[in-house]
């Protein structure tokens, strides 16, 4: 049996080759927007604390998970929302 | 079963952000990745919510209500010329999150493997959010922006890096006992601290990519933490944009990574050269008949014109000088500003379209034909010493070649010179004019002129 650390680290590597690749394309126009999409998506940290958050023991870890559930969606909404709007600015000539 | 689904759930929002990254790599496209991966994320989140070990819901609501409120506040208050600081600010966040779930996943049954992968959601979080807050700190100049150096500094980081080892050794070999954690988790945060303030002002594009990329290696050491394939793939996505952007950034200054992290810029500066010319300095009214005759003119904005607040004027300017004729482009260097693509947000926000954003390499080339050169608030990015000095420090630096136009105006407040005190020969050229002011003010004298 081999052991599930295994194929998460397979997944690990493979993800970052692959995001040197997208990455890689995107011109300096969009550096901003990038930093700040990524940054949107930082926040996926909510989607493991939200199991924490709600595990119902009102233990240390259910406190901390409330707490990252907050600092995480900040980063999910905030970042959105503000690279929407920088996008919205971006125009081409004549358009 | 739902188990299963909700993996199947978080394979969908996975594709989702990557086919949503990869719009994001075009101007036209952008808008729609952005909406994509926030789709991907709500995915993400809806799959989360309906894990059954999920026994009551207040908190994570109170907890997505809060951050909502102050996410969408942020997003909507914060000015373009504060996008660095606010960048700074969500790395530091996002870093935090991942350091409480770190924490939150510790369990009586965890195995080294696990442990080991707490401590660094723990220390890569810690350190990004000290960092991150550091870095905002710098970038809103709430603390001086300069670089703090002390003596002892090395010996000083080397005894942290040590400690962190050792209390990460101990808490992997003895979870239960909390003192171990505590230490790593205030070490962590010293860390980060220390790690930021011997790092300048100007070296900021390189230290925000970095924290980027840390906020995302965080979320994917928490994902191992808490055995989830989501956070790693979209922690490992953000890592790698992050550390991309780094090494551009690192590449356009002509420094290596560990240059700008282990060693103040004004620490390198041995410059003994003297620069031979004088000044010469020209007044709006002369400016403006040089700018009348031109038909081909090229701006080259730095971090002064986002200091001023000077983006619209200067767009402005572009549309006067187009009306009588001018063909106008921008040069962009891609460490201008305080972020990468700085210069490109705020003229975008001031209706410049971005196909007139010219970077470096592109406009280079042509600079022999430009008739006049208006340099706003950029000093060290277009310093011909990069090239012809080998004693500059910056000697070896891409830049822009703005010396190279027929005329050059530089727009500056006064005779002080760039972060690191270097001096620029640009300035005493025969074909450069001084426009000694506030830039918002002598752009807006030659809008007044022309119209």
């Amino acid at each position: 049996m081999i052991p599930a650390e295994v194929f998460l680290t397979f997944i690990l590597v493979l993800t970052i080759f692959l995001g040197f690749e997208l990455i890689n394309k995107v011109p300096a126009t969009l550096h901003t927007p990038l930093m700040s999409g990524a940054n949107a998506i930082s926040g996926i940290t909510v989607v493991g604390a939200i199991g924490l958050a709600g595990n119902g023991q009102q233990d240390l870890a259910n406190w901390l998970g409330a707490g990252a559930v907050a600092l995480a969606t900040i980063n999910v909404v905030g970042g959105y929302m503000v690279t929407d709007r920088m996008l919205a600015m971006f125009k081409k000539k004549g358009s | 079963m739902l188990d299963s689904a909700i993996q199947y759930a978080y394979i969908v929002s996975a594709a989702l952000f990557i086919f949503g990254l990869k719009q994001l790599g075009s101007p036209a496209t952008a808008r729609r990745g952005n909406m994509l991966s926030a789709v991907a994320m709500l995915v993400a989140i809806i799959a989360a919510l309906l894990d059954q070990g999920i026994v009551e819901y207040q908190w994570i609501l109170i907890g997505f209500a809060i951050g909502a409120v102050i996410g969408a506040a942020a997003a909507r208050l914060v000015e373009m010329t504060s996008m660095p600081e606010m960048v700074a600010l969500f790395n530091g966040s996002g870093g935090m999150a991942s350091l409480l779930v770190g924490w939150a996943a510790i369990s009586p049954g965890a195995g080294t493997f696990t442990l080991v992968t707490i401590v660094l959601s723990i220390l890569i979080g810690g350190l990004t959010f000290t960092g991150s807050l550091i870095a905002y700190g710098k970038l809103s100049e709430k603390l001086g922006s300069g670089a703090v150096m002390f003596k002892g500094q090395q010996v000083v980081n080397s005894l942290i890096v040590l400690g962190i080892i050792a209390a990460a050794t101990m808490f992997c070999m003895e979870p239960a006992n909390p003192q171990w954690l505590y230490l790593v988790i205030g070490l962590a945060l010293v860390f980060g601290v220390m790690a930021v303030i011997p790092i300048g002002g100007a070296d900021m594009p390189v230290v925000i990519s970095l924290l980027n990329s840390y906020s995302g290696l965080a979320a994917c050491a928490a994902g191992f933490a808490v055995s989830n394939n989501i956070l790693i793939v979209a922690g490992a996505l953000v890592g790698a944009s992050g550390i991309i952007l780094t090494q551009i950034m690192c590449k356009a200054m002509n420094r290596s990574l560990s240059n700008v992290l282990f060693s103040g810029f004004g620490s390198v500066s041995t410059e003994t050269s003297v620069v031979e010319g004088e000044i010469k300095p020209i007044s709006v009214d002369d400016a403006y008949y040089v700018l009348e005759a031109a038909s081909n003119v090229v701006i080259v904005p730095g971090y002064g014109m986002a200091v001023a607040q000077a983006q619209h004027v200067v767009k402005e300017l572009q549309e006067l000088l187009e009306e009588n004729g001018a063909e106008v482009n921008y040069g962009i260097h891609p460490v201008a500003g305080r972020m990468p693509g700085h210069m490109n947000v705020l003229l975008a926000e001031a209706d410049v379209p971005y196909d007139q954003l010219l970077e470096m390499d592109e406009i280079n080339p042509r600079m022999e034909s430009v008739d006049v050169c208006i340099v706003i608030g950029a000093n060290d990015v277009v310093n011909p010493a990069a090239r012809e000095n080998e004693s500059s420090p910056i000697y070896g630096m891409p830049v822009i070649n703005v010396d190279q136009a027929r005329t050059v105006f530089v727009l500056k407040r006064s005779m002080a010179s760039g972060f690191a005190g270097i001096e620029n020969p640009l300035f005493y050229k025969d074909n450069t004019r001084m426009l000694f002011g506030d830039a918002k003010e002598s752009i807006g004298g030659l809008v007044r002129e022309f119209s």
